[in-house]
């Protein structure tokens, strides 16, 4: 506590300034930076110069086979793709996060199948699911059809997948709400179900928001396994839809289109990602 | 002073992690309307204590009984049981995600079922009891640290609780703000509250409490009348406590706190 006066202190003789002839960390910054930017052009460049510019156009950019993908391109495959998305989607969330409740509890069961489902369905290739889904269950389970039909399907198989990765969001998402929130919510009375469920997982589900918005996107793309089931003229989607015309007009034009297709619903998720994080970030 | 039955009372408490023991046998009961302050170094078991008062902490042995009822029991309700307790933390834990309203109905809606309009008014009241009723419609990162830990007294309120805990209720205000929440908290004593109060406000135990139990490693040290505890402790830890605590004028003057400040909570 005691306040000494603030003395002068000699520091002795001032020692010169460090500078290396002729090159400052500042210079030496630009000249890397400027190496950079001139490689990327050359390579840039490089590339441009190899391609068959006129064979691109013909095969991959022909506006008038473009043109032939529309309105269906729209109409059709685009709506499929997110009706298929949203079905996984919503059903993935929902089964993620009881599997995530599961993963969490006291219950040694729950945890255990927990554990099993999501290293069972994060492990195997989405392909894979999608294939039991389509051909196992109507062996397993003759005479049974999923409501829906294709798009329960579907549903069924992308929300299988999601929900692994969704379970671990979710609990992650879980244990970053203070311990304190639950302990006041059961001074209060609540059960720990209803702790949970009323104060706990809407916290959890705002901290999620931004990797669960990653995987909706994710499942976009995903969706495109639906071919794998036999899709019709009514039921396809971007992907398929692209390689069917391609094929039939015996150009990749269609490609391009159903790809740019895909980036008109993805590119505007990634920016509201990155606005939630932002935001996040903002708040601290 | 004291009736029949203790409103709150502990019995030969152990509390022990792994092979760490917290609690060392506490006995201590707390009659109905009384305010029972519970002072004691950093460490000494205190918050532990309140915490197996309401077993958010499963005790390792000993038996705790609140309106009489078991609480350590493996056929209790023990949600039942937190309903006639209400719990105040350091940390005050709000919901933050609920505005200060949401806070205060959401437990009298879920559990005890009562509807929007009842929730509400009952929730209003216990505001307008702390003071912080015009604060009704903004959430908690918008109040300041002493208001929030008064709509976390409401909250505890609204749900008609027999005791009241409170766990070093000021500790993490800035100083300015520690006297509007002893103030409430001295009313609620006031009123006929039964409260169990674990605290380093040395003036506020003085002041408030009908009985002061000093805690040192895990056991009760000594306990009575403030002014027997506080100002003529029996007891040489206690002494070496309250002498770090209060400096060495060891005297509580009005309005003194633990690390000496002022405050004004009348």
């Amino acid at each position: 506590m005691a306040k000494t006066t603030a003395a002068p202190v000699n520091l002795g003789p001032v020692p010169p300034t460090p500078t290396t002839a002729g090159s400052s960390p500042r210079r030496r910054k630009r000249i890397s930076l400027t190496v950079q930017y001139a490689v990327f052009v050359i390579v840039v460049a490089a590339v441009a110069l190899q391609v068959d510019w006129a064979a691109v156009q013909e095969h991959f950019l022909d506006l008038g086979v473009a043109r032939e993908t529309f309105p269906d391109l729209l109409t059709v495959a685009l709506r499929n793709t997110v009706l298929y998305t949203l079905g996984g989607y919503v059903l993935g969330f929902l089964l993620g996060l009881v599997l995530a409740l599961m993963r969490l509890s006291s219950v040694p069961l729950h945890r255990w199948t927990a554990l099993l489902y999501i290293e069972i369905f994060r492990g195997l290739p989405a392909l894979v699911i999608f294939l039991v889904i389509g051909f196992g269950i109507p062996v397993a389970f003759p005479g049974f059809a999923l409501p829906g039909g294709i798009y329960g399907q579907v549903a069924l198989a992308l929300g299988l997948v999601a929900a692994a990765y969704m379970a671990e969001t979710f609990r992650a998402g879980i244990q970053a709400v203070p311990k304190g929130q639950l302990e006041s919510a059961r001074c209060l009375g609540m059960s720990h179900t209803r702790a949970m469920v009323s104060i706990v997982v809407p916290q959890a589900l705002r901290i999620v928001v931004p990797p669960l918005t990653n995987e909706l996107v994710l499942l976009f793309k995903d969706s495109s396994l639906a071919f794998v089931l036999g899709v019709t003229a009514a039921t396809t989607e971007l992907a398929k839809f692209g390689s069917d015309v391609a094929a039939d007009q015996a150009d990749s034009t269609p490609l391009v289109v159903a790809g740019l297709g895909y980036l008109l619903i993805t590119v505007p998720l990634g920016i509201l990602v990155r606005r939630l994080e932002s935001r996040r970030a903002e708040r601290g | 002073m004291a009736t029949a039955r203790p409103a709150v009372e502990v019995a030969g408490l152990h509390k022990s992690y792994g092979g760490l023991d917290v609690l060392k046998g506490v006995d201590l009961s707390v009659a109905a309307g009384e305010v029972v302050c519970v002072i004691g170094p950093s460490g000494s078991g205190k918050s532990t204590l309140l915490r197996c008062v309401n077993l958010l902490e499963e005790p390792t042995a000993g038996v705790v009984l609140v309106d009489g009822v078991r609480l350590n029991h493996p056929d209790t309700d023990l949600d039942a049981a937190r309903r006639r307790m209400g719990m105040v933390f350091q940390m005050f834990n709000l919901f933050p995600h609920l505005t200060v309203l949401g806070n205060v109905t959401i437990a009298q809606r879920r559990v005890l079922k009562r509807d929007r309009a009842e929730a509400e008014r009952v929730g209003r009241d216990c505001l307008a009891r702390v003071g912080v009723e015009d604060k009704a419609d903004a959430y908690p990162a918008q109040l300041s640290g002493g208001q929030q830990q008064r709509v976390a007294i409401a909250r505890a309120l609204a749900m008609n609780p027999s005791v009241m805990l409170f766990d070093e209720p000021t500790s993490a205000l800035d100083p300015e703000l520690v006297g509007e929440v002893l103030t409430v908290i001295r009313d609620l004593g006031t009123d006929g509250m039964t409260m169990l109060v674990v605290t380093h406000e040395m003036a506020f135990a003085r002041d408030v409490a009908d009985r002061v139990v000093f805690m040192d490693a895990g056991v009760i040290v000594e306990e009575g009348l403030p002014s027997q505890v506080i100002d003529d402790p029996r007891h040489e830890r206690t002494r070496t406590f309250l002498h770090r605590v209060l400096g060495p004028q060891g005297s509580v003057g009005p309005g003194t706190t633990s690390t000496g400040r002022t405050h004004e909570y009348h």
